[in-house]
Order: structure tokens, then C-alpha cells, then sequence
């Protein structure tokens, strides 16, 4: 766990990446501690903190009672006065349950004492469906969040993301908002060891094409990246941007790669309409990369309905692999 | 409805009702116990996904707060429910079929397990958020209120929803407006890994009544007499016009906390001894002891419990699933174009 030293890259699973930044940053701060509900002796609903607690002890790996407004406002209130807390959620969809704490005090306060403090404030949100959790325990509301100013929001689809990512929250002094998708977890790759920081605001190329450009997040990223080793048998080559921070976003990676594909796929869990790929789309139409477009942009997203219990209609409601490969398909086709 | 009582040495359940209620109350945690563990069954065979709450060991607590409502009244009930819908009288069939995400389910397989409802028996559902169910009851508590129905709400709420800033704006409403609304706290000294003296700043969830000016009884969870003479009082109560109560049943899970768990907040010498207080067998004696049923009756019980899940499980597997197409049905009363 030394900077200095070259670090060592070992395969790890996503949540242990996660688990891996938190000991850093607990290791390397007495000013950090986690908050969340069952993170103690529990391990975490997802076995993400596992036992950190064993190492830290309760003063820093804090179980809290079943109180989202209130833990996350201490949270708040502790990141205001000289403490780094990084909160859980159990799962994404109870941040309905903090969203005053959330929006209305850590993402503002900084503005409104203009500019006198800062909210240094990480949350982690398991998110996403897939689990036959049902409606109220698989939403992905990246898209909430990242509609609130003073907040960042970030969406890593990688055990080395996940780590860096954390990492630079850790070290940001706003307020990040990290969303992991719950199907990610087990997910093993490559990951450094020691510290380093994956940079908040800057997506990333994973796989570079001249047909089509795919901007995904999260767990669709590595859908996107299937898709687009299919579409070569159809002589398409796509782009794949893993957008991995929703707010704020890597404008100039999406136009630079729409000028040079000239067409454009959003793919992301969140409820189609009002979500991330609105948001892609017109930062595309708003600027000069709109004239290079050759086809209408593409957006594949939630279907307009809560996440449903049946495991087949759960599959239906977010994009599936065949679903990119049948847009890219279907956008590529009168090509000239 | 309870009975006028009349020999007061007697235990309240045996005054208060029937032989015949108190057979079906009987039948009733049977179903539930053999419900939760033909679930356990189906799920660990792969059969059904997701994930489940099971109240094995709690069954007092919901058939005996449940025995003193009728189809107009209501209740809301939580991720841990099953019991709470049995109790309200569902249909075992329906609820499996709901487990097995089939069209035929109480929820046409959208729910599962965490949203079972029938409010055509007047149960407003489970619900996958802490606390979500507590002002909702609440609302409806008002609804009676308002509309002169005369209902009563039974609100069941866990140790660790009483946490959740909705408790505390639930029952301060409930006593400001003197509201036909009881509050059921299943104790069973756990949120998830969290124990009650790790998370609760009082030792009894029932002392959070005296804050908002509300009667507050703990009770003896596994004990099926218990609750219904604290529950009912509280239900008499709540149709008088006198206004909300809180109930405490002190009972314990014995399974984990869902599908997985560890169990690495409890000791085995715990489980052990509370499993040592099944209230099922508890429920039998207490009706043996007062010749409301033979030992046989009691067996005979059993086995007609396992025949209605053996059928309920049937029924579930043959039902259809939903279709696809049919997915975005009921977001909206009238279909809205997005
Ligand atoms: C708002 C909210 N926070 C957290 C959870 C996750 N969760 C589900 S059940 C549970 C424990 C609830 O404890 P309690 O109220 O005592 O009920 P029990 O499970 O013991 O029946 C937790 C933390 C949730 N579903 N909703
Ligand atoms: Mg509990």
C-alpha cells in the first residue's frame, strides 16, 4: 500500500476492489470512517466493507440503525467538521429515504455559505436490477442525482474503476456519489495495487471503432463491448465509451468520437426517458458534432415501468446485449 | 370478532374465542410455517429467484394480532409478511403462485415475495422498505376516519423500522388526530445483524408509545394468548374512537435474516433456546389443555396444512407466466404514452 512503490496488478473481484480502496483510505486517514447499515460484523448486504471491521473496529466501520435521513445528514454534518465518512446504502433505492440530506444540504451547502465549506462526503449505492429484488430494490437513479448540482456521480464498470474512482472521491472534497452495480460485484480483473486514482469526469475508450459510437454505463458497458465483437462478423466496427461519470460528464470524449463515427448509441439501465442518454444526446445535437451525424441518435434504456419480480420480465425491461446489436444494426445499415 | 368472556381464570385467547376460531388459528400458523418452508424448499432447489423473508418462529405474532379483524379492515405489513397474509386470510395458492412470478400470483408476478397484498381482504401489502408501510397505515387509519367505515389498521412494523424517521412521524400523527390505528411491533431483537441494544436508545420498543401519548404494551410474541388479549384491547380501543395503541410482541426469527446469512451477530446457544419456544406447539397444548382439540386433532391439523401447501405449490407451478408484451401494463390507471 505504497505509492512509491511499483504497483503490483492481481486479479480481483469488484467488491474487493471496492474493500481494497476503503482500507487505503482508512489506513492512510484517521479522519475517514464507513457508515452504512449491517457493514459491521455483517460484512455489508453485499459483502463489500466484509471485515474491515475486524481491522478498524466499530469507531470507524459504524453500523448504523435503520436510519437513511438521519445517517446520511450525520454524515453530512461529520464531512462538514472535519471527518471523511464514506456511507452506504444498503441498496441505491433507499437514497429515496435521504434524498432531503442529500440534495437539499450536502449538495448546496457549500454554495449557499458561499463557498466557506465543504462536503467532503462519499456514498456508495448498490444499484441496478438482476436479482429478482423487485421494484423497490433495483432502480438505477443515477440520473436523480446527477440532476443536482454540487454533486458528482460516477458509475464504475471495472474491479481497477471501482478502486480508482473510490480512491479520487475519497480525495475530492465534494461530495461523489458512487453507484455499483449489484451484478458487478462478483466480477473479477485486473487492479493495481496500492494507491491511485481513476479521474472523476473522464470516460474511457474501451474499444476504439470508426462505425458507431456506444456510450455505456456501468454493467452495459461490458454488453456493449459483446455486442461490438459480434458486429464484426457484420463488418461494423463500433467505438465503446464507458462513460463512467455521469455528472460531470466527458463532453469531449463523446463529440470527439460521434465526429468520428458518425453515429451515435446511448445504453444505460436508468428509465429511458429524462435519463443519462437525454443527457448524452443533447450535448451531442447542442454542438458541432450534430453535423457529422449520418443517422438519428439511438437511445436503449429502462423500459417505462418499475423494475418487475418475474425474472423474464426483468430481463425485458433493461437493454440486453441483442438489443445493442440489433441498434447498431439497425443505424449502421444505409451507411454510404 | 371476540366473544363476551366469562370465566376470567381461564387464558383471554380461550375466553374470548371459539373452539372452531381457535382450530383455525391453529390451522393457520401451520400453513405458515409449512408455507415459509415449502418457499425455503422451492427457493434452495432453484425454483424461485430473488430473495425472502421467512417468520418461522414468529407465527404467533401475526395469526394471533390478526384474529380480532374482519375483511374491512386493514393492515399493513412488511418485507417479513407472509404470516400477516395468511393471518388476513390469502389465498396459500395465490401467494405461491406470487413466489413463482406467475401471472396467477396475488401480484400477476410482478411483486414476489417482498409485495404480497390482497386489499380485497383489506391487506394494503408487504412492503421492501422499512418503515414505508407505517404512515400508510396512517392514511388509512384517516380514510376510516373520514369515511365512518369503522376499520381498523393494524400496522406491523419490525425493531429496526422503529429508526426510521417515518415511526416517529407515523405515531405522532396517528395520537394528533386520534386515529383507529394499531401499531404492531414484531420484536424479534434484530434488523438484519443489528440487535435492538446496538440500534434503540430504549430497551423496549413499547416505552416509544408514552412520546406520542399512546398506550404501550409488551407482550410475549410466542405466546398466541398473549398477543391477541394485548393486540385486541388495542383494536377495542382503536373502534371506540379512542385513538392509536402500540403493541410489542417479543418473538425471534429463527432462520436467517434472508436468503443468506451467516448469522454471525447471534449465538447457535441463542438460536437454540428460542427455537426451544416454538409457538406452534405452544398453541397446541394451550387448546389440548383446554379440550378445545386431541392430540390427534392436532395432527390431523398438520396434515391438512401440508395438503393445502402441497396443492398451493401445484397450483403455482401450472399457472402461466406473465407476458412480455404485457410488461408496462398498470404503471398508470389509464395508459399514459411516455
Ligand atoms: C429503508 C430500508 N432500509 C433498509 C432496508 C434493508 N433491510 C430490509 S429488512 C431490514 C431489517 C429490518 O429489521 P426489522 O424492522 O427489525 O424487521 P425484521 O427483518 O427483523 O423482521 C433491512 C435493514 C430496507 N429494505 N429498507
Ligand atoms: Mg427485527
Amino acid at each position: 500500500m505504497n505509492a512509491q512503490n511499483e504497483p503490483e496488478i492481481r486479479e480481483l473481484s469488484y467488491a474487493e476492489a471496492i474493500r481494497e480502496a476503503m482500507d487505503i483510505a482508512l489506513e492512510a486517514d484517521p479522519s475517514v470512517l464507513l457508515m452504512g447499515e449491517d457493514i459491521g460484523v455483517y460484512g455489508g448486504a453485499f459483502q463489500v466493507t466484509g471485515d474491515l471491521v475486524e481491522k478498524y473496529g466499530t469507531d470507524r466501520v459504524m453500523d448504523t440503525p435503520i436510519s437513511e435521513l438521519g445517517g446520511a445528514g450525520v454524515a453530512v454534518g461529520a464531512a462538514l467538521t472535519g471527518l471523511k465518512p464514506i456511507f452506504e446504502f444498503q441498496f441505491s433505492d433507499f437514497a429515496a429515504l435521504a434524498m432531503e440530506q442529500i440534495v437539499n444540504q450536502a449538495a448546496k451547502v457549500r454554495f449557499m455559505l458561499g463557498g466557506s465549506v465543504s462536503v467532503p462526503l462519499v456514498m456508495r449505492f448498490p444499484a441496478g436490477s438482476g436479482t429478482g429484488a423487485a421494484a423497490q430494490h433495483s432502480q438505477s437513479i443515477e440520473a436523480w442525482l446527477g440532476h443536482v448540482p454540487g454533486l458528482k456521480v460516477v458509475q464504475p464498470s471495472t474491479p481497477e474503476d471501482a478502486k480508482g474512482l473510490l480512491l479520487a472521491a475519497v480525495a475530492d472534497p465534494d461530495p461523489v456519489m458512487i453507484f455499483e452495480h449489484k451484478l458487478l460485484y462478483k466480477m473479477k480483473g485486473q487492479v493495481p495495487g496500492g494507491h491511485y486514482t481513476t479521474p472523476i469526469g473522464k470516460a474511457a475508450i474501451r474499444r476504439v471503432g470508426k462505425d458507431v459510437t456506444i456510450v455505456a454505463t456501468s454493467i452495459m458497458v461490458h454488453k456493449a463491448m459483446e455486442a461490438a465483437e459480434q458486429l464484426r462478423a457484420d463488418d461494423i466496427d463500433a467505438e465503446v465509451i464507458d462513460l463512467r461519470t455521469v455528472r460531470p460528464m466527458d463532453r469531449d470524449t463523446v463529440l470527439s468520437s460521434v465526429r468520428k463515427t458518425g453515429r451515435l448509441i446511448c445504453v444505460y439501465e436508468g428509465v429511458k426517458t429524462l435519463g443519462v442518454g437525454a443527457e448524452i444526446s443533447a450535448m451531442v445535437a447542442e454542438s458541432d458534432a450534430f453535423d457529422f451525424l449520418d443517422a438519428p441518435i439511438v437511445r436503449l434504456g429502462g423500459a417505462e415501468c418499475p423494475i418487475p419480480y418475474n425474472p423474464e420480465l426483468e430481463k425485458a425491461v433493461v437493454p440486453q446485449m441483442p438489443d445493442i446489436l440489433a441498434a447498431a444494426r439497425d443505424i449502421v445499415k444505409g451507411r454510404v | 370478532m371476540p366473544e363476551t368472556p366469562q370465566n376470567t381464570n381461564l387464558p383471554y385467547a380461550i375466553r374470548a374465542y371459539s373452539p372452531e376460531r381457535l382450530r383455525e388459528a391453529l390451522k393457520k400458523m401451520y400453513l405458515v410455517r409449512k408455507f415459509e418452508e415449502g418457499a425455503e424448499d422451492s427457493y434452495m432447489r432453484g425454483l424461485i429467484h430473488g430473495t425472502m423473508h421467512l417468520s418461522i418462529g414468529q407465527e404467533a405474532s401475526a395469526i394471533g394480532s390478526t384474529m380480532a379483524l374482519t375483511d374491512e379492515d386493514k393492515i399493513t405489513s412488511t418485507h417479513r409478511g407472509h404470516g400477516h397474509c395468511v393471518g388476513k386470510g390469502a389465498d396459500l395458492g395465490k401467494m405461491f403462485a406470487e413466489f413463482f412470478g406467475k401471472e396467477t400470483g396475488y401480484c400477476k408476478g410482478r411483486g414476489g415475495s417482498m409485495h404480497i397484498a390482497d386489499p380485497s381482504k383489506g391487506n394494503l401489502g408487504a412492503n421492501g422498505i422499512v418503515g414505508g408501510g407505517l404512515p400508510i397505515a396512517v392514511g388509512a387509519a384517516l380514510s376510516a376516519k373520514r369515511l365512518g367505515t369503522g376499520a381498523v389498521t393494524i400496522c406491523f412494523f419490525g425493531d429496526g423500522a422503529n429508526n426510521e424517521g417515518a415511526f416517529h412521524e407515523a405515531l405522532n400523527m396517528a395520537s394528533i388526530w386520534k386515529l383507529p390505528v394499531v401499531f404492531v411491533c414484531e420484536n424479534n431483537k434484530y434488523g438484519m445483524s443489528t440487535s435492538t441494544e446496538r440500534s434503540t436508545a430504549v430497551k423496549n420498543i413499547a416505552e416509544r408509545a408514552a412520546a406520542y401519548s399512546m398506550p404501550g404494551v409488551t407482550v410475549d410474541g410466542n405466546d398466541f394468548s398473549a398477543v391477541t388479549e394485548a393486540v385486541d384491547a388495542a383494536v377495542e380501543r382503536a373502534r371506540a374512537g379512542d385513538g392509536p395503541s402500540l403493541v410489542e410482541n417479543l418473538t425471534y426469527r429463527w432462520r436467517g435474516h434472508s436468503k443468506s446469512d451467516r448469522n454471525r451477530y447471534r449465538t447457535k446457544e441463542e438460536i437454540n433456546e428460542w427455537m426451544g419456544r416454538d409457538p406452534i406447539p405452544a398453541m397446541a397444548k394451550l387448546l389440548m389443555e383446554h379440550h378445545i382439540i386431541t392430540e390427534d386433532g392436532v395432527a390431523a391439523i398438520e396434515a391438512e396444512a401440508e395438503k393445502i401447501i402441497k396443492d398451493a405449490i401445484e397450483f403455482a407451478t401450472n399457472g402461466p407466466d406473465p407476458k412480455v408484451e404485457a410488461v408496462t401494463r398498470d404503471v398508470y390507471t389509464t395508459e399514459a404514452t411516455a
